[in-house]
């Protein structure tokens, strides 16, 4: 097992550099000089040169590859354009909102999707069932930022149940007050897509041999759905776990901005707009790496829940 | 198409007519009917857009800002006074034009790669793959957000970032599928006989991967439509004052204790047609290629 973790840990490792390639060719490359896309065409040449040494874009290419490597491994990307913070200590600011507001929508996605799972599967073609199918073809259809303007519009204006924006002041009630209704948009795709997929590998599971043996030994309904069924559904299911995870991740770009909160994708969004250079980049890396560390995370918590992946690889 | 290339075809898979599998797609299914008609009623839309918008849809006036429904203007107007109803009638183009024009660029330049992997393999393959694996840890969304932060927006360059987000999925469909083609027993034979190898990739392997493609193409409309709105809703999309959907909400949400109709109307067609396009995809996959449905 130590091995098997080894190993993922180094294929990791010319994934991280190919990502990083792929991001400096990116932004070097493809949108042409970045000094007249932040500056503007009417820069003067004496602004355009100060720019490019500020950025160290002066150097040859392969310079700029090591630099930029470097610079990634020192935990040094640059300067905002606009406000001179290091885009280091943005993002340390940034990120915690980011993390606070992915976690609390996945706690209720997955307090939400697995009871309406198993619920479905038990009740299998029934009208629980279908309502529930009904429910996640919504889920796949409505984007999760009109869903968000929605509750927005609804809870936070009309009712004025929770704030219009913002993270809250210090104490933990007014932060989890405020991070409440764009984790629960987050939520309601992620209940949709994970309750669908309990529902499928629960029911897989029910057509076994050994909760039929489970029945008919004369175990308690409960005991057979929970300890026998869900137990052994759980692998698939954390596979779903962690492509949700990413895809909250994703969502919370939007969400951060229709609930008008701070937080990494905000931070780039912005950044796109005011043409800051640096910080774009920035953004771009930290979700990258973030993308990477998931997967990488995936493959191991596989590892830990199925032995068998142990002996095979 | 010779007789001989014919007969061969019809060894090999006998196929349904075009009829017969348009017949099967709708055959009792209420709700793919309706979503064909709610399709079809958003491409007619499109279309004739300057023929039915009641406005000119980047008209401002000062007059009317912020209106509510009225027989004037059914959904309101905006902060600039322009009419909501027109400025979704023009959005539709946009969401349509992708939702067609992305997975097609993307299953041309996917399968492309897919094919060349699967059956050249050696180190094409490897790069290929390589590349594939790693742009498919990203969610679509995502990489189409960071490429488009890269290139940003306008409406080259939404077709680049979307086609790119696409591409992977093809690739490795096109690739898995080209690797099991390629073992058959008609293409080894044709190889054996000194067919030329563009005669095979296209006339017996292209052929006959072309189902799992077009299943992903119809389910990938849906995809598209929502990630072109999702990218103008975040501002690096159709830059304003052109209507999409994504941005009218954008412009809605900037203008929040003005009125909620815009985003409550183009968010409602967003969601009418991704629906659609997603029960009309699940349809024909369900008919051209029931083996992947779970």
């Amino acid at each position: 097992m130590v091995r098997y973790i080894a190993q993922r840990l180094l294929d990791a490792i010319p994934t991280i550099f190919l990502i990083l390639t792929l991001v400096f060719v990116a932004m070097r490359i493809l949108p042409g000089d970045p000094a007249i896309a932040a500056l503007g065409d009417n820069a003067l040449p004496e602004q355009i040169a100060e720019f490019r040494e500020r950025m160290g874009l002066n150097v040859p290419l392969w310079q700029q590859y090591f630099n930029f490597l470097w610079g990634i491994f020192s935990l040094d990307l640059g300067r905002s354009l606009l406000s001179n913070t290091p885009v280091t200590q943005l993002i340390a600011t940034y990120l915690p909102y980011t993390l606070e507001l992915t976690l609390f929508a996945m706690i209720l996605g997955v307090a939400g999707g697995i009871p309406l799972g198993v619920f479905a599967a038990v009740n299998r073609n029934k009208w629980p069932d279908n309502a529930i199918r009904g429910y996640n073809l919504i889920g796949y259809a409505i984007p999760d930022f009109y869903l968000g303007a929605l509750l927005l519009i609804f809870f936070a204006l009309n009712l004025g149940w929770f704030p219009i924006g913002g993270v809250g002041s210090g104490d933990i009630w007014s932060r989890i007050h405020a991070v409440f209704l764009p984790a629960l948009t987050l939520a309601f795709v992620k209940t949709a897509f994970l309750g669908r997929l309990t529902r499928t590998s629960l029911l897989e599971v029910f057509g076994k041999d050994y909760i039929r043996t489970a029945r008919a030994k004369g175990a308690r309904e409960n005991r057979v759905v929970y300890r026998h069924g869900l137990r052994n559904a759980l692998l698939p299911i954390s596979t779903g776990f962690g492509l949700s995870l990413l895809s909250t991740l994703s969502g919370s770009v939007a969400i951060e901005l229709v609930f008008n909160r701070p937080g990494i994708g905000r931070m780039l969004i912005s950044a796109i707009a005011e043409r800051d250079y640096a910080v774009v980049q920035g953004g771009i890396i930290v979700f990258a790496l973030f993308v990477v560390l998931i997967n990488l995370l995936m493959d191991l918590v596989y590892v830990i829940i199925d032995p068998r992946i142990r002996v095979t690889k | 198409m010779t007789a001989l290339d014919h007969g061969a075809q019809q060894v090999v898979a006998p196929e349904p007519g075009k009829f017969e599998i348009v017949g099967k797609i709708f055959a009792g299914r209420p709700a793919t009917v309706v979503a064909a008609f709610v399709i079809f009623a958003f491409i007619l839309i499109a279309i004739l857009a300057p023929v039915i918008a009641p406005y000119d849809a980047l008209a401002q006036s000062f007059l009317r800002i912020n209106h509510g429904p009225s027989w004037q203007h059914w959904l309101g107007t905006d902060q600039f006074g322009r009419d909501v109803l027109s400025r979704m009638i023009y959005g539709s183009r946009n969401s349509m034009i992708f939702g067609l024009l992305a997975p097609t660029l993307a299953a041309i330049v996917g399968t492309t790669l897919g094919v060349i992997a699967g059956y050249f393999g050696g180190i094409a393959d490897r790069v290929i793959s390589r590349v594939v694996d790693m742009l498919l840890a990203f969610p679509e969304l995502l990489l189409a957000i960071l490429i488009a932060a890269a290139l940003g927006g306008g409406f080259w360059n939404i077709v680049v970032v979307l086609t790119v987000a696409f591409v992977p999925g093809f690739a490795r469909v096109a690739r898995a599928q080209t690797l099991s083609v390629k073992q058959e027993p008609y293409v080894e034979s044709a190889i054996a006989v000194g067919v030329r190898t563009p005669t095979i990739i296209f006339r017996h392997i292209v052929p006959n991967i072309a189902a799992p493609i077009v299943v992903l193409m119809t389910l990938w409309t849906a995809s598209a439509i929502r990630l072109e709105a999702s990218l103008s809703f975040l501002g690096i999309g159709t830059q304003a004052p052109n209507p999409s959907w994504g941005n009218i909400i954008r412009d809605g949400l900037n203008n929040l204790f003005g009125s909620p109709w815009p985003i409550i109307g183009a968010g409602l067609a967003i969601t009418c047609v991704v629906l659609s396009f997603n029960l009309f995809g699940d349809a024909v996959r369900d008919v051209l290629d029931p083996e992947t449905n779970q």
